[in-house]
């Protein structure tokens, strides 16, 4: 994508602009990346509460008789699980078990099904699912263009957000929902999100999403509330060791090589990429995503290769995700390296403009104080 | 945003303070700004010789890398370890505890941009 005129534009690109936002391409829409910096975004989230903009997530209704059955073939988790009022994180796979995407399922209702897909997979997820639809009963509609969705995120979330909607959301859990109104707009108000933070994301309809963005705005400076960006949504998601769809998987990594093995249900009926996994499981992976962390000063960042550090040094892998972590002050990353090196300890070189710098294999995640079941 | 007029200005956003022989080399701020947040620095060894326009380190911000370029043939004498110790510090003082390297000039290339020549020049929105 070379120029900015081919990019789609969110309902709050307005507000992003005349906020001194710097705006990049990124999954077919032009996005803030970063207001008052990175850094100072992320310890916002980390210790108040931010405001992302996160309009260009797609949003998919999968209901009527048939729906649950639907999604049970169609995704790796357990979908009879969730109870209405309760959300989960689910993925599609293909026949051979790479990921078509990740999604969070939202369920409204007992043949009522609300999916959250990433932007970039909008058009593909939908064609998936249309493909694999049964001729009746089912109802697939895309919504995308209908919502908008702002997450707000930090240990302060909850004090903002009671603020602003018409329901008690001190009795929402951790991955519930529930419906009610924002700012006088009813809403899907949800405790997700994608920070490790205490957090929500509300999908309200497009139409009011300045409105909405600025009161937010307007009601959370008693809270130091800031509006976020892309830079900080990706560097607090990978202190936290969160996936993102295209970096750390996509359809050339299994579900259970990426790290999805605790989604990935074989106890429930057949669903597609089952066969492939269960049989991976089974054999063994040959590549893993792994955690690292530079012992040497260098950043270790996206696409970058990964060798063993031991005797002969041959390739082993790539970073997947990497970037510096404003929280820890530590140079971090996710790679896919093959599954003798995945050991915990293990020392890693990265290969960085040429030389090779010492990386050593650490747990995920690599930050765990997070507010986010607090 | 202002540019010192003392300082010659490339325009991979380099500058360069030419005192007889020796000078300082640093990134402008308007290219600071649009890195974000610098959080590390890769510069030569003392003693590296550069041809003009040769990469000789790399910035880097919490989200892009970027090269940087020579703006004159030369040789590094000194290093800001300082600088490279607390990259964040660019942003407040490009131009002055923020130089990056000094060096022994052997040649300087035609074409280096004024002040106001680098200001036209970024406000054209390269």
């Amino acid at each position: 994508m070379s120029t900015t005129e081919k990019l789609k534009m969110t309902p709050l690109y307005e507000e992003h602009v005349s906020l001194g936002a710097r705006m990049v391409p990124f999954a077919g829409w032009n996005m803030p990346v970063q207001y008052s910096g990175v850094v100072d975004e992320h310890k916002c989230v980390r210790n108040s509460v931010g405001l992302f903009d996160v309009s260009h997530m797609g949003e998919f209704n999968v209901t009527g008789r048939g729906a649950l059955e639907f999604l049970q073939m169609m995704t790796i988790n357990d979908v009879a699980k969730i109870n209405i009022g309760q959300a989960q994180y689910n993925a599609f796979c293909y026949d051979n078990g790479t990921v078509v995407d990740d999604i969070i399922i939202y369920r409204r209702g007992f043949d009522s099904f609300f999916l959250c897909v990433n932007a970039n997979n909008i058009e593909k997820d939908f064609a998936w699912l249309k493909e694999h639809c049964p001729k009746q009963g089912v109802i697939l509609e895309n919504m995308s263009d209908d919502y908008a969705q702002i997450a707000i995120q930090g240990p302060k979330s909850r004090e903002l957000i009671a603020k602003v909607v018409d329901v008690k959301i001190t009795d929402l859990a951790y991955y519930h929902f529930t419906e009610g109104k924002v700012l006088g707009t009813p809403a899907i108000i949800a405790r997700t999100g994608y920070t490790g933070e205490l957090g929500y994301e509300l999908y309200f309809p497009a139409s009011v999403a300045s409105k909405i963005w600025k009161g937010l705005l307007q009601i959370g400076q008693d809270y130091g509330v800031k509006p976020c960006g892309l830079g900080a949504r990706d560097t607090l998601r990978l202190e936290c060791g969160y996936l993102l769809y295209g970096n750390d998987m996509d359809n050339t990594t299994t579900a259970l090589e990426c790290g999805l093995s605790w989604i990935t249900k074989f106890d429930k009926n057949s669903f597609i990429g089952k066969d492939i996994l269960l049989r991976q499981k089974e054999e063994g992976l040959k590549k893993r995503l792994i955690a690292f962390e530079m012992q040497d000063k260098a950043i270790g960042r996206h696409g970058y290769k990964v060798f063993s550090a031991k005797e002969n040094g041959n390739e082993i892998g790539f970073i997947s995700s990497g970037s510096p972590s404003p929280t820890l002050s530590k140079n971090i990353g996710m790679a896919y390296v093959s599954s003798e090196n995945a050991k915990l300890g293990s020392e890693i070189w990265i290969e960085i403009r040429g030389e090779k710098k010492l990386a050593t294999v650490v747990k995920k995640p690599f930050f765990v104080h997070g507010s986010v079941q607090g | 945003m202002s540019y010192p007029n003392e300082l010659k200005y490339t325009k991979e956003h380099e500058w360069i303070k030419i005192d007889g022989k020796k000078a300082s080399i640093g990134v402008t701020k308007f290219a600071i700004d649009q890195l974000g947040d610098v959080v590390f620095l890769e510069l030569p060894k003392v003693g590296t010789n550069f041809n003009a326009n040769d990469a000789f380190g790399t910035i880097e911000s919490t989200k892009t890398v970027s090269e940087l370029y020579a703006p004159a043939t030369c040789k590094v004498v000194e290093i800001n370890t300082a600088i490279v110790d607390a990259p964040e510090n660019l942003s407040q003082d490009a131009y002055q505890n923020g130089w990056l390297i000094k060096v022994e000039i052997d040649q300087v290339p035609s074409g280096l941009l004024s002040a106001s020549e680098y200001e036209k020049y970024i406000s054209e929105g390269v």
